[in-house]
Formats: C-alpha cells, structure tokens, sequence
C-alpha cells in the first residue's frame, strides 16, 4: 500500500533505525570478538588496541581439536614436508601434534564435549518440549482438579535459583551414580525446562481452537488421532519456539554442568574454561572453542526461523 | 437418518445450570430450528446431541437407542460450526476427504473421490478443490464446511449458527440453498440461531429455547401466531408484537394506565375469570391499522422506512406501540392519527406469569 507519510513519521523511522543499528552493533560486537579471535594468530590475539586487520588462520581449530605439546626445536624440513597442511599450520605456531605409538592423532577433550553437548541438549529438548506439549495439551482441553494450584507448583520449580540446590543434587546424584552421566543432565536439563516447556506450551495450546479437534471427533476420529492429525500441526509454530528456548537453556547450562561432570559427560560450557587455567593461555583456541560452541544455537535458530516471529511475541501475532 | 429424542436433560457447569429439564422430539427427516439468545443453552444441547458433552441428568436417544456410551466418533452425527470449523493447512478436497478417512469408517478410495465430488457439485465449489482453506471468502469457507458433513451421509446434522458469521446477503442465499439441500437429502436437521428470521424461514418446526428451558416448540407458523409466553412473543417477529397492560372490562380491552380502550373479540369465550384481572394484550404491528374513525388517538413517535412498508411506533400517553402500514401511507413525527387492531388477532397474556391464555387454559 502506498501509505502517505508525513515528515514527522519519516524522522522518526530514521531515528528508530539508527538506534535498532547502534543495539545491535553494541549486542553483535562480543560475537565479532570472538569471531575475529578465534581466525587469528596467535600473537595478534591480545594486542593493545586489538588488531582488526590480520590474515586470517585455520590453526586455531586445528588446534582446538588435537593434542599439542611445545616443540623444543624447529621440525626438520624432511618432517615438515612430508606433514599434511593441518599439522604445518601448527608447527608455524611451535608446537606439533601429539600422535600415540601407531602414529595416530591424538584428538583434544574438546569433539567428545561438543559431542556430550548435543545429545544432552538435543535428548532433554526433545523430552522437555515433547511432556511439556502433552501436559499443556491436558490443561488446555480438560478439566483438571485444582489447575492453577497444579501449574503454579509446576512453575514453582523455576522459582528458586537452581544453584541453590546443586549441592544435595550433587551428593543425591552420587549416592545413586548418576554424576558424570549423559542421562543424569538429561533428566536434569529436562526437568528444569519441563516448567518452562509446560507454560509456554499451555498458551499456544489455548490459542488454538478446541473446534478443530472436535470437528475431527465427530468426524470419527478418536482423541489420539485428532491430537495427532489436528492440533500438532497447528501447534508446530509453539512446539518451535519453546524448542529453542529449551535447547538454548540446556545448551548453555554451566553450573550444573561443572558440578556434576567432570569428564565423561562433561559439556563443552565447563570444558572451554577449563583449558585456560594450564599454562599461558592460547586464547585464539579458546575462541575458536566458543565460536565452535555458538553455531548449533544459531543454525537451530535459522532452521525455526519462521515459526520464530509468532512464537518468541507468545502469539501476539495473528496470522 | 434418525430420530432424535432429548428425554429431561439437565447440564450444568460447575455452578451455572446451562440446561434444566429440556425434552425435544425431531422427527426423522425433519428441519428442526432451535432458537434462543446468546447463553440459552443452544450450543450445549446440540453438544450433547454429538456427544461432545454428556448431560448431568437425562438421556439422548437416535433412533431410539440410549447414546449415553456412545462417543461423538460412534454417534455418526455431521456438526457445522459457525467458524474453525476447517482445518487449516489443508487444501479444500483434504478437508472434505477427512471425515471419510477415519480407521472406523474408512472408505475405499474410489468411493472416497466419488464423494467428495459428489459434494462439490452439489455446493458448487468444485473450483475451489485444490485450495488452501484460507484462501476461501466467508462463504465459500461455510459452503465447505457444510460439505464437510454432507459427505458423510449422517444420521444428523447439527448446525451450530453457521449463516451468522457472514454478511446479509449471502446468508440469504445460503439460507435458501441450505433449505433445498435438506429437502434433497431428506435428512433430519438440527439448526441452532438466534435469528428468529432464519428460524421462522427455515424450519419445520422451531423450538423457542430460554435459559435453558423450551419455552416452545411448534411450526412457525404456531410460534409466530400464538406465542405461548410474552418472552416468544417480544423474541419472535421483527418488529416485535406489541406488549400492553390492560384488562378485560365489559369484553372491551382497557390498558392501564386508562389511556385507552378497544374491542376485544374474544371476551365472551374468555370468561368471568378473566374479567378485571391484570393482563397483557399482544397485537402483531401487522394487525394494528391507521383509520380516521377509529377509536383511539396517538401521536406518531418514530416511523422507520423500510421500502414495501413503514413501521410507525405510536404514542398514546406514555404507552408506545408498533404498528406496520405500507409505505404510501403519509405520515410526519408528532402527527396525531386514530389506529385500531384487528381484535381476532389479540393474544391475552397473564400479567404475572406471561402465559399465554390460550395455552394456559
């Protein structure tokens, strides 16, 4: 539509955009930070004023996923020739990669923790998002006795601040061995998120007409199949949304990740960290850690983008 | 196609009664209109007729057999909704293959394909079939839904207000197609509104519904004529009989505050009983007619125009009434005209029940 706009509207539009330009930049600038640090050399990582101009490595990542030790001498040329391009990269750096006796790299602690990182942020999303859908469909659509008392518990578990009780979750954990466990976070995780899953999952389930279903009732279809035929579909863009929240909760956790594991189960929010206290830290590695770490949020995100934009304003967007 | 029984059904929700004590009989084949106001009980009896809800106290029977156990799957009624009665997300042609592909009465493909076109032609949407439903108008989305259930082939269909969410035209249009589809199916509807026009046009019979009691059920024809209580008959007829106090003296109609006096044709047969008691006389406008002698003076208040006729709304004292002329008649607000009724057409009401007299006695 050709709307006429007044002078008025158009400075102030101006005005909003530069503003919206200056949030994000100030919001973006961290990302950048890391970003930039995690593809430079070394010795350009921590100068004063940070150097913004550089040619760009790979060494970092190839550093982020091996074992190195210091190299006391330079590699022969023989040695450097007959390395791939990856193991050069880091004898530039003046370390070389640690191989066992059958000549095999020796892979940092880092992919495993990536690795922990999905399938407990991906497992307890999934039984989070999914109980949570199930629970808000029955608030929703039946008569529960004592209902609000029931969702106030249910959210009442948000309220305390959860490192509160990482203590007895530690020592109750270890009585019943499920520290450094994957399922001891994910039944964690998906605990702490169920909440959360459930109230949000209550209010798109509200907002979609119970006439749907029972049009498929009458139809001749039981309660399940309308469930499953009708209501998912509809509830596809909150199912989305309370996903990504979920997965960014899970994916980020660090407290309780650094107090129930320790290595076998260990996430990669407690692992980054802990690679700075050895020695002088190399931080270009530990950025590209963090760069590494930052992709699956973003990528999930972009994927549900288009159910993002209804989902993150709870539905205050009318299709 | 069936036959459908409401036996002394009571519903209530928590601690509103939404229903008390409602019998309703629809004959098989039949264009049964249940009309009401907004929170009359409407919806909720044609809830528990699909099995949507189960009543507090009473039974349903189709055909005769107690449904109580019957879910709204095993119950093969059709329901056509005022809106969201269409899923969203699917084309036109999925939305009328839906009802036909449940695991219980899942037919073959052929028959499927068959019927749906079937449909199509009979509401003519076939153009529309490849469509999203949210690219349909109104009324092509109400046309859908109504072949939603004709492809069924149910024992009922329920409508829930389906004509109201459109605007005027088309739900004259619908109102007429909906009519001759029943009579082509031949099969037995149930109509809920609240327009007492869809009521009266549609239905073979209609039962008036108020705070969750049948207040009355019959043809239009009776419903319009000889209401049985003063709320049919203020709710039935645009506009509404006129409502006046008054009593029977001397066979003469006297309303009260003595403003006025007219004859009144059925004094004699009414009886000494109701001689000087408090009544309230209900004329049709139709039956109230502007005359130089005719016994009572007004003043004209209002007259709206409504081409074939008008509709004045008449003075006397403090006392206003309605009364319908054709429109050559020539009238200005505050003129003084004499009116009179047509006294066969009189309905005495009690004062205190609001019962109709004739159905009282």
């Amino acid at each position: 539509m050709a709307a006429v706009r007044t002078s008025s509207e158009i400075t102030f539009n101006r005005v909003a955009i530069v503003a919206v330009l200056l949030v994000t930049i100030i919001f973006l600038a961290p990302i950048y930070w890391i970003a930039s640090t995690a593809f430079k050399p070394r010795n350009l990582a921590t100068t004063i004023p940070p150097t913004v101009v550089f040619q760009p490595e790979i060494s970092p990542f190839v550093k982020l996923f091996t074992k190195r030790s210091q190299l006391r001498s330079p590699p022969s040329p023989e040695e450097y020739a007959a390395a791939p391009w990856w193991e050069r990269v880091v004898f530039d750096g003046g370390e070389k990669i640690v191989r066992d006796g059958k000549g095999q790299v020796q892979w940092s602690g880092y992919p495993s923790r990536f690795l922990n990182s999905l399938i407990i942020a991906i497992t307890s999303t999934v039984l989070a998002v999914g109980m949570g859908t199930f629970t808000a469909y029955g608030f929703s659509r039946f008569k529960v006795k004592g209902e609000a008392d029931l969702l106030f518990f249910i959210l009442s578990t948000r309220m305390l601040p959860p490192v509160v009780v990482a203590i007895p979750m530690f020592l109750m954990y270890r009585a019943v061995g499920l520290n450094d466990t994957h399922i001891g976070l994910i039944i964690l995780y998906t605990a702490f998120n169920l909440s959360f899953s459930v109230w949000l999952m209550k209010g798109f389930m509200d907002e979609i007409p119970k006439e749907y279903e029972e049009a498929a009732l009458v139809d001749g279809y039981t309660r399940m199949e309308a469930f499953f035929k009708i209501v998912l579909p509809e509830a596809a863009t909150g199912i989305a949304a309370t996903a990504v929240f979920c997965f960014i909760t899970a994916w980020n956790e660090y407290a309780f990740a650094l107090i129930m594991t320790n290595r076998r189960a260990q996430t990669a929010p407690p692992f980054i960290p802990s690679q700075v206290g050895s020695g002088l830290p190399d931080w270009t590695v530990i950025a590209a850690g963090t760069f590494l770490f930052l992709l699956p949020v973003a990528i999930f995100t972009f994927l549900l983008r288009n159910h993002l934009l209804r989902g993150m304003s709870f539905g205050a967007i009318r299709k | 196609m069936a036959h459908i029984q409401l036996k002394n059904i009571s519903k209530t929700f928590g601690n509103h009664t939404a229903l008390t004590g409602l019998d309703l009989d629809i004959a098989d084949g039949e264009f049964f209109v249940l009309l009401g106001e907004t929170g009359a009980g409407k919806t909720t009896t044609l809830r528990l007729i699909a099995g949507l809800e189960k009543p507090s106290e009473g039974q349903v029977f189709i055909d005769g057999v107690d449904v109580a156990d019957w879910g709204a799957a095993e119950r093969d009624v059709a329901l056509v909704l005022q809106q969201y009665s269409l899923y969203p997300r699917y084309t036109v042609r999925e939305n009328l293959e839906f009802p036909l592909k449940p695991k219980i009465r899942r037919l073959p493909d052929a028959e499927i394909k068959d019927r749906v076109d079937r449909a199509a032609r009979t509401l003519r949407i076939e153009h529309l079939l490849d469509r999203k439903t949210d690219r349909l108008s109104g009324g092509e989305m109400q046309r859908v839904s109504i072949g939603r259930a004709i492809v069924r082939k149910p024992r009922v269909f329920l409508m829930d207000e389906p004509l109201s969410a459109l605007d005027a035209k088309l739900r004259e249009a619908l109102r007429t197609e909906l009519k001759n589809l029943q009579i082509q199916l031949g099969a037995t509807f149930l109509f809920v509104t609240h327009d007492q026009i869809e009521a009266m046009s549609m239905g073979d019979k209609v039962g008036v519904l108020n705070h969750g009691r049948i207040i009355q059920t019959g043809t239009p024809h009776e419903i319009y004529n000889n209401p049985r209580d003063t709320y049919v008959a203020s709710f039935v007829g645009s506009p509404p009989m006129n409502l006046i106090d008054g009593r029977l003296v001397n066979g003469r109609a006297v309303m009260a505050p003595l403003n006025f006096e007219l004859p009144f044709a059925g004094g004699a047969k009414a009886g000494a009983a109701t001689e000087g008691r408090p009544l309230v006389f209900g004329i049709r406008p139709e039956d109230v007619y502007l005359e130089s002698g005719a016994p009572v003076e007004a003043r004209v208040h209002d007259v709206e125009n409504h081409g074939v006729e008008k509709i004045l709304t008449l003075r006397v004292g403090d006392t206003t009434l309605r009364a319908t002329v054709p429109a050559r008649t020539d009238v200005a607000i505050e003129q003084p005209v004499r009116f009179a009724w047509n006294p066969d057409k009189v309905v005495l009401f009690d004062k205190g029940s609001g019962v109709s007299l004739r159905h009282a006695g």
